[in-house]
């Protein structure tokens, strides 16, 4: 079973991924349309790449945005959890070494104590998350078991690995068991609403250009104030 | 498949239609046979799917459902925090019902969207600005209503309204004679005080070209001897058209796609006959919003312009204040507290925040200006954009909508408030009068007679 996961499988989940976000990319891209979505994409494309480019950057800097200053229990739980998410997968030293084994090279690790104050933060982050979903009306009107579903999905293999990390009981059970979560959550992303992770860009690119082309950007001023 | 003899899929053609369906007191007729009109479930779906592209479908997969758009939208706000006035909730429970049920949707779901559509969202585009995805929902809802519109479920006054367009060209019942007429006769009214005052029709090559709201023409022509005495004022070679002369749409506010076309067709061909330098259009928003920001798309123009750069009357005005075409007097300046309205249309939808407070830094003493919070993109809408002040159903809802801006007017304690948008003028009125706050409203060009200087060579011979 490990060596089935660590091997074939570890390369077809990451296959399906990343094979899934290009096609997933390539069809928003081609199904975008200036006319019907009333953006001249191609016809200012200096104003629509600044226009993308505020917009995503405005959003992803913590409290960049006026959304974020609005509510900074929201804002404050998301960076929390997305910083984690992010950083922890990608330069935990352990994945790192994962990374030198499968290609031959690693980028930079995190150091142990931060890796693990990333990691629950993200626990933390999740359950507030959670919780926010179920305390407020207005977030509760619209949530339905998906949403706890993909918050599950992303939290377990978080989960799974600081119980690894911390030896709950038997290592390689929850070593295993973290590596299957890994691999489900690569695969789900071109297939379930965890597709945000790329598709956030292309989303906040596109209203970013609309702004940028079409809604003001071009009026000799820095533009809107996200 | 029924259809009613008023409230049916078929848009106005005629102006027998136009009248057979104005005649409808308060379309009493038109919603009961609206009860019995069917969905065309497949010409729903097939519309969907030849015009729901990645944009709109991204958007409707990936919201989280996480409620941050609540709070940006006045009508959740103003309605008691109810959460099914969330906006990403209204066009789940709407929208994104009638995609996910590939357009099996029954009459009392329709109805049920007409009225998310047209009484719980103004189309004021805020909430777009605060969703993390940047999930516009404001364009969403445009969207549903061509739709629905699509289907025959639309208000009364809407249909009316994209008739209006479709037979004469104009929102109401105003032909090229009576707009050309009612504006040289303005001018003979004030050619006393203003010696020389003429109103150039179709006169080619222009500086400006000038387009206007029926609605001045009809109700309220002093608006237009406004803009003349103005023009001449600054000593702009400018003109009107004697056809195509209507900036607005309220086919926009129906979602009635072929009738926004024809209208801003009309109007371009004036702009290709005449070849003004530059169009500018009068104090309103979503006359501007169609003509000038939407209108090259429904158009079909690539570059997303209209044949001639347009702009908005606050930055014509912004512009000969600059340059001192026009000179103010200081001693005339506002001396009251006074605020500014943003309007969604062209200052959250085109960017033109600065144009309206350099206006105001001329016109204004030093000291009595105050900014409503939010202002500027942030703004709330007035309460009755995107066709609200004019639906007679939905008036209750609309009246319930006036009090965020009436308390966002009230916390900047301004005796008048400035509105250049009709829509927002109409709303404010609306407001005062429901509400009796003690507020004066106004648009800018009345208030700019009042104090421009008229250079000697202008004034009357005495």
């Amino acid at each position: 079973m490990y060596q089935f996961l660590v091997g074939p499988m570890f390369w077809l989940s990451i296959a399906i991924c990343l094979i899934g976000i290009i096609v997933r990319s390539v069809g928003y891209v081609r199904g975008l349309h200036w006319q019907l979505d009333r953006v001249a994409y191609r016809a200012h494309p200096r104003a629509g790449i600044k226009g993308a480019a505020r917009s995503i950057f405005f959003w992803i800097v913590p409290f960049g945005a006026r959304g974020w200053r609005a509510q900074p229990f929201m804002a404050t739980c998301f960076f929390a959890f997305h910083l984690g998410v992010v950083l922890v997968p990608l330069f935990l030293s352990a994945h790192q070494m994962v990374m030198r084994d499968k290609l031959g090279f690693s980028l930079f690790s995190l150091p142990g104590g931060l890796a693990d104050g990333l990691s629950w933060a993200t626990l933390t982050a999740a359950v507030l998350l959670a919780l926010r979903r179920i305390a407020l009306p207005e977030v509760r009107i619209m949530t339905t078991w998906r949403d706890y579903g993909i918050l599950a999905l992303s939290v377990a293999p978080f989960v799974t690995g600081l119980a690894a990390r911390y030896h709950v009981g038997d290592y390689s059970f929850w070593l295993t068991l973290h590596i299957l979560c890994g691999e489900a959550l690569l695969i789900a992303v071109p297939f379930t609403r965890m597709s945000h992770i790329f598709l956030f860009f292309m989303s906040r690119a596109q209203l970013g250009m609309d702004y940028g082309i079409k809604r003001g950007g071009m009026k000799g001023h820095h533009g809107l104030a996200w | 498949m029924p259809e009613g003899t008023l409230c049916n899929k078929s848009p106005i053609q005629t102006e027998a239609q136009l009248k057979e369906l104005l005649n409808d007191t308060s379309g009493k007729l038109y919603y009961q046979e609206l009860n019995a009109l069917d969905v065309d479930s497949d010409k729903l779906w097939a519309t969907i799917q030849k015009t729901c592209k990645s944009r709109i479908r991204t958007w409707l997969e990936i919201c989280a459902h996480c409620g941050m758009c609540a709070d940006s939208c006045f009508l959740y706000l103003v309605n008691k925090r109810d959460p099914t006035q969330v906006p990403a909730y209204k066009i789940q429970s709407t929208l994104g019902e009638i995609v996910k049920r590939k357009g099996r949707v029954d009459n009392a779901f329709m109805q049920m969207a007409m009225e998310t559509a047209w009484a719980k969202c103004t189309c004021c585009n805020r909430c777009g600005m605060y969703c993390p995805h940047g999930i516009d929902m404001g364009i969403m809802f445009g969207y549903l209503r061509g739709l629905l519109y699509a289907q025959g479920f639309v208000p009364w006054e809407l249909k009316i309204g994209a008739g209006m367009h479709r037979v004469y060209r104009a929102q109401m019942d105003v032909t090229d004679d009576d707009f050309v007429e009612t504006f040289e006769w303005m001018a003979e009214e004030w050619e006393d005080d203003f010696p020389g005052l003429e109103i150039p029709v179709d006169r080619e090559d222009a500086d400006i070209l000038y387009t206007v709201n029926a609605r001045e023409v009809k109700h309220y022509p002093e608006d237009l001897a406004e803009a003349g005495i103005l023009f001449h004022l600054a000593g702009e070679n400018w003109t009107i058209t004697s056809s195509g002369w209507e900036q607005t749409s309220l086919a926009m506010f129906a979602g009635d796609w072929e009738a926004c076309k024809m209208q801003v067709e009309h109007v371009y061909a004036a702009m290709e006959r005449l070849r003004p330098k530059r169009m500018v259009g009068t104090e309103c928003g979503h006359a501007h919003r169609a003509t000038v920001v939407e209108g090259p798309y429904w158009a079909g123009r690539a570059d997303g312009n209209p044949p001639s750069p347009s702009i908005h009357y606050v930055e014509w005005l912004a512009e000969a204040l600059r340059l001192g075409k026009l000179k103010i007097d200081p001693q005339k300046r506002i001396k009251v507290p006074v605020t500014i309205q943003d309007s969604c249309n062209y200052i959250r939808n085109h960017g033109l925040k600065l144009a309206t407070r350099e206006i105001i830094s001329h016109i204004v003493e030093p000291g009595y200006f105050i900014e409503m919070s939010p202002n500027r993109e942030h703004n709330y809408c007035c309460g009755g954009g995107g066709g609200f002040n004019g639906i007679g159903l939905y008036r209750k809802q609309r009246n319930q909508a006036l009090v965020t801006k009436r308390d966002q007017i009230l916390a900047t304690g301004a005796e008048l408030v400035i509105a250049p948008c009709h829509n927002c003028w109409d709303a404010i009125r609306d407001l005062e009068e429901e509400y009796k706050i003690g507020i004066k409203w106004s648009f800018l060009k009345p208030l700019l007679l009042k104090m421009v200087i008229v250079p000697d060579h202008l004034k009357p011979r005495t």
